[in-house]
């Protein structure tokens, strides 16, 4: 009786989400399979295949990778050293690692503007040491840059929260038992941290993949990415429809790349997103 | 020994990498010139204008309505809803946890693109579909922080409080509120940071005229670079620093380190 009744607390949240969560994703499958005078069409979903967007999806792909790789790199060994530090203000320090997460997303690409622009402070160190200028701004590696930098603390979160979680007597037994550093490093601590990683690599991928504002900053308008394409559908162009069934490509890709890393995630505790 | 330095290095260096475009930012927000490398003397100039900066307060007044907002109504449904999650049997519990997954998972983008589409059919785009997509996005931060403290809490004490002639309501705000209070605090909190630091969903939703920060901050670097951005850069960062380090406190207090 009482749980009857309470059930119908979640009554608003039902309703918003049937209006707001699952009629939106009626509307643009809607989109996706239709033409501008309603008829059925698989063609906005098969415009995947024109050569100008495989070239951006593959390109996405790439630098998505390249900067889920690269984070990974640099996260897994800061993420050990924290965990390895048992002092007093530690949490502190990792308050400081993911502090320049809460500045504002867009203010820390205008912050890489203007060191990697042409009269910018990287390019001035290196004309003063003599190296010369180097044109930095609006290429694919300033995008992978500025990807690496925003979603850099999603790696280090996840994987600390799994570091910390191992216990030190897990460590000392292996030790005691005749384990060496890199023997307990890939069969204790890398087994103990994968469904961190794994979180952390979808939180590094999906929005690396998906992002289109980063590499419209940084990149220009000379780096296309799959989220561009989109963009400029809907906010320039006028095909609503091509850009919903971009859209929905998209989405399949997220769907198949989070369904590859559970594959690889056995006990299932990755899947926790923060 | 090595190795401690070693770490004390590469520990540096990932902060440098953190750190030094927004220490940049400060520096430039007192620089007395326009130029990005020459340092033309100490000036708080670019603060007094960014103040009056009629795009820029705006946008930060909006920013702060919506946020709130968003984050209030948020958390009113989202801890309604899930004391209701929490009391359903296992199959609808699955169902609107997954449906709550949605916006968590997919891409920021298509949230947005799939929102305006809903929107520009019945209403034009402007504060409404702005605020109804951020309480869209906060919901599910709010229900997976108040959740865990539901299912930790003893369920047979608020029925016993309920058999002894305590009203539901009574129950409720005696036994089951503050058991769940940090999870809705730090849910709140959370869709506070989320909607502060939105940009694509906004961007899709807004019309013309309604401007978050993040959607100003994008239309003006693509015009060019104004100092008062640096100001205004500084003045968050502070703003961020000081909500950061309440919700540390919290945190501390309540559990080990690290979990957010």
């Amino acid at each position: 009786m009482y749980k009857l009744k309470k059930q119908f607390l979640a009554g608003p949240y039902f309703i918003w989400m049937i209006g707001f969560i699952l009629l939106p994703l009626a509307f643009i499958l809607y989109y996706a399979l239709t033409t501008a005078d309603g008829a059925f069409t698989f063609s906005n979903i098969a415009a995947i295949a024109d050569p100008v967007h495989v070239k951006s999806i593959v390109l996405s792909l790439k630098l998505g990778a390249i900067c889920t790789l690269v984070c990974l790199v640099l996260a897994y060994p800061l993420c050990m050293i924290l965990s390895s530090f048992r002092f007093r203000h530690q949490s502190f320090v990792v308050f400081l690692f993911i502090l320049p997460m809460w500045m504002n997303f867009m203010l820390r690409i205008l912050a890489w503007r203007l060191l990697l622009s042409n009269n910018g402070i990287v390019n001035s160190i290196l004309a003063a040491v003599g190296i010369g200028h180097i044109k930095m701004l609006n290429t694919q590696t300033a995008v992978v840059f500025g990807m690496v930098y925003d979603f850099l603390p999603f790696m280090i979160l996840p994987i600390y929260n799994s570091m910390v979680r191992i216990k030190p007597e897990t460590l000392e037994a292996a030790r005691d038992l005749g384990a060496g550093s890199f023997t307990v490093l890939v069969k204790i601590i890398f087994p103990l941290t994968l469904s961190g990683i794994i979180s952390g690599v979808i939180m590094v991928f999906v929005p690396a993949l998906t992002s289109f504002v980063i590499s419209d900053l940084l990149g220009g308008g000379k780096v296309l990415l799959i989220g561009n394409v989109i963009e400029q559908e809907f906010m320039q162009g006028t095909n609503w429809h091509l850009g919903s069934g971009l859209s929905v490509v998209l989405m399949l890709f997220v769907i198949a790349s989070m369904a590859l890393m559970n594959v690889f995630d056995k006990d299932g505790g990755g899947t926790a997103v923060w | 020994m090595v190795k401690k330095w070693s770490e004390r290095i590469y520990l540096g260096v990932i902060f440098l990498f953190l750190y030094l475009p927004i220490l940049v930012l400060i520096g430039l927000s007192f620089n007395n010139s326009r130029s990005r490398v020459v340092w033309g003397g100490f000036t708080l100039k670019w603060y007094a204008s960014c103040f009056t900066d009629e795009t820029i307060t705006g946008a930060f007044f909006t920013t702060l309505q919506i946020t709130l907002a968003a984050a209030v109504i948020s958390t009113l449904i989202g801890t309604l809803a899930a004391i209701g999650i929490s009391a359903m049997k296992r199959k609808n519990r699955s169902i609107m946890l997954g449906a709550t997954n949605i916006p968590l998972l997919n891409a920021d983008i298509v949230t947005g693109i799939s929102l305006m589409l809903l929107f520009v059919k019945f209403m034009n785009l402007g504060f409404v579909t702005v605020l109804i997509a951020h309480i869209t996005f906060d919901i599910p931060y709010v229900i997976l922080n108040v959740l865990p403290k539901l299912n930790q809490a003893n369920r047979s004490t608020y029925e016993a409080a309920l058999d002894l002639g305590a009203s539901p309501a009574y129950a409720f705000y005696k036994v089951t509120w503050p058991e769940i209070k940090p999870g809705v605090f730090s849910g709140f909190l959370m869709a506070v940071t989320m909607s502060l630091d939105d940009f694509s969903i906004t961007f899709f939703t807004k019309g013309a005229g309604v401007n978050t920060l993040s959607t100003m901050l994008y239309t003006e670097l693509r015009k060019g670079i104004r100092p008062e951005l640096y100001a205004l850069s500084t003045i968050l960062f502070l703003f961020a620093f000081l909500l950061l380090l309440v919700m540390n406190r919290r945190s501390d207090k309540q559990m080990t380190a690290g979990s957010f």
